[in-house]
């Protein structure tokens, strides 16, 4: 694929961030010329990524939230979520449906509405390192 | 204020209002809350979602949450005038199972809604 633009952002883990960082990750993919409703579905996607960094990779202490926006000729976004937090010991396990490891009003459906909302989904994760999450979204907005 | 509260009989209907995430929730829960324990009588805890701009992943932990709450007080709770999308989300995690959720398009007059 083609890169025709990028972004590259960093902010604190701070939950006030979490509003700003999926308004400024859409505002910039705009320019494929997308549907409300794929605007929505980047929103979410990156909703959930960044709450996970907040809530669980720097769980306790604030640190950097690193995201990294691609605009791709072919009418695709990719957005690279990175973090230097805790890191995930089992992936898999974290991406069950409804598992959380934290208790309260956590879903437990973060992954489960990233893969959902989203065409492709990566997760790469070492403890102690951090965890990446990329996920690409296909518009097919700009086709029509 | 993100919720706003409206008792009618034995209903405590929940407005929200704006974006749902894991920065705005702990408010919205607390309002929730609040009318939850100051109204021992209450039969049915509605929350009205028709306010809500964007909701992510939050919002259905919001909404499991005060059916716990509710249940263990025996009460039932009911989610209105959900968006399309947030709809898809509530759905995901069978929460349907347990109270029922509407579409937004179920929307029905706002003064001939729950009268008992």
């Amino acid at each position: 694929m083609k890169k025709i633009n990028e972004l590259k952002m960093t902010f604190d883990s701070r939950s006030v961030n979490e509003s700003f960082s999926r308004v400024a990750v859409v505002a910039f993919a705009t320019q494929l010329d997308m549907t409300v409703e794929e605007m929505g579905d980047i929103k979410t996607v990156v909703s959930e990524a960044v709450t996970n960094c907040i809530v669980h990779a720097y769980r306790n202490t604030i640190g950097k939230i690193y995201i990294t926006c691609t605009v791709f000729e072919e009418g695709v976004v990719r957005v690279k979520i990175r973090d230097k937090g805790c890191g995930i010991p089992d992936i898999e396990k974290a991406m069950e449906p409804l598992y959380t490891s934290l208790g309260g009003d956590r879903s437990g459906l973060g992954f489960s509405v990233m893969e959902s909302f989203s065409d492709k989904l990566l997760v790469r994760s070492r403890v102690g390192v951090g965890t990446t999450v990329t996920i690409d979204k296909k518009i097919k907005g700009k086709l029509i | 204020m993100p919720v706003i509260i409206k008792t009618r009989a034995n209903v405590i209907y929940a407005y929200l209002k704006g974006e749902i995430d894991h920065h705005t929730a702990p408010e919205m829960r607390s309002a929730i809350d609040d009318a939850i324990i100051m109204n021992e009588a209450f039969r049915v805890l509605v929350l009205d979602f028709s306010g809500v701009t964007f909701m992510d992943s939050s919002g259905v932990g919001l909404v499991m949450g005060r059916y716990r709450l509710a249940n263990s007080k025996g009460k039932n709770i009911r989610v209105d005038n959900l968006s399309e999308r947030d709809y898809r989300i509530m759905k995901m995690s069978g929460i349907e199972k347990l109270a029922p959720i509407n579409k937004i398009t179920e929307k029905k007059d706002e003064l001939t809604y729950e009268k008992d």
